[in-house]
């Protein structure tokens, strides 16, 4: 790979493995929903992400040009290599967890798909066009939630604010930036993730101060290391359940 | 409608839906729901998850009024003895084509 396809292949594994593993997340909850209702808006949502990392996916393997396919890359590579950010891999934990995680994670992608859409590449702006409906729709979905639950009961309040405080910490990774978001930005093919950050801040503290949750403090500890492959201890568990059937039967199809 | 104090369920929503612009509202099913805006929702996620419908109507199921069973014979049975109020009772005249 020269120059530009090095870090265009970075990029998109970013953007394919965020949406896979939130997907992944999501579809834990398949049969285990609060009610029949819940249970189909998060496998749908799972499904829409899913959807996603498989466009992103594919194109990586065609950058990188070594026959590779999204199956390959989705199935075949160990946490290291994964670069999804922190946030989603974090565990479901209660419903108001799991309602936080994609909360934030939504408001992220709703933001960031919004200035892919306009990516000099044309495959990542037409996968971003494509997604920002669904994406719409999840923010929409996620944040009614965080209204009831932050704006609900006593338990509902302090389990959701909780899992604000748990999770506050993962949310400085989604923007962090290196060389391969310097380069693209300069290329006019990558999202300038400090440009989104001021717009993705605003946008929560709207939801969760009339949700009457606190915002944690700006100062708070950061976990990063998404961008270079460092992880949480949760995303080897994720990668064992979601690779053991291809790992024990290579090649295996439906 | 009884009340069920002890009920965990939300309350019951109607859902329409209507498959093109100009076609008529049709009944889907039903969703559980707290509120309006999430009735919507989960009736979005119930039953338009593959795009088949254009627009969606929430209905609190209470808001329903159906008549009881036992009013079939005065609803719906005099309409049916009278045969001239049914179109088959009219002949054609000649060279009138039906579609």
């Amino acid at each position: 790979m020269d120059g530009i396809n090095k870090v265009l292949f970075e990029y998109c594994l970013r953007l394919g493995d965020s949406s896979l593993i939130a997907g992944q997340r999501l579809a834990e909850w398949c049969g285990h929903g609060p009610i029949l209702e819940e249970d189909i808006a998060m496998t749908n949502m799972s499904l829409d992400l899913i959807g996603q990392a498989r466009t992103f996916l594919t194109y990586a393997g065609e950058i990188e040009g070594k026959e590779r396919t999204e199956d390959d890359l989705a199935y075949l590579r160990d946490t290291m290599e994964f670069r999804n950010v922190l946030l989603v891999e974090q565990p479901n934990g209660d419903f108001a967890v799991t309602m936080m995680k994609q909360f934030f994670f939504s408001a992220y992608l709703f933001l960031l798909y919004k200035e892919l859409s306009n990516s000099k590449d044309a495959t990542i702006a037409a996968v971003a066009a494509k997604s920002l409906k669904e994406v719409t729709y999840h923010l929409r979905h996620t944040s009614q939630w965080i209204l009831r639950l932050g704006d609900g009961t006593d338990e509902s309040n302090k389990r959701t604010q909780d899992a604000l405080n748990d999770l506050w910490m993962y949310t400085g990774d989604l923007f962090d930036m290196d060389t391969v978001d310097a380069e693209l930005i300069k290329a006019g093919i990558a999202c300038d993730l400090n440009k989104i950050k001021q717009e993705w801040q605003a946008m929560i503290t709207e939801i969760l101060t009339k949700a009457k949750l606190n915002i944690p403090s700006p100062d708070t500890w950061m976990m990063k290391g998404s961008r270079t492959g460092k992880h949480t201890e949760y995303l080897g568990y994720i990668l064992a359940e979601m690779q053991t059937l291809q790992r024990e039967y290579p090649g295996a199809k439906w | 409608m009884e009340e069920n104090n002890n009920s965990t369920q939300w309350d019951l929503w109607e859902v329409f839906t209507q498959k093109r612009t100009g076609a008529p509202h049709e009944h889907a099913g039903s969703v559980h729901a707290p509120d309006k805006e999430m009735a919507l929702q989960n009736a979005r996620d119930v039953y338009s998850r593959r795009g088949e419908a254009i627009n969606l109507w929430v209905v609190p199921s209470e808001a329903i009024v159906a008549n009881q069973p036992e009013d079939v014979g005065n609803f719906f049975e005099p309409s049916n003895d009278k045969i001239y109020r049914h179109p088959q009772f009219y002949k054609l005249p000649k060279g009138v084509e039906l579609e």
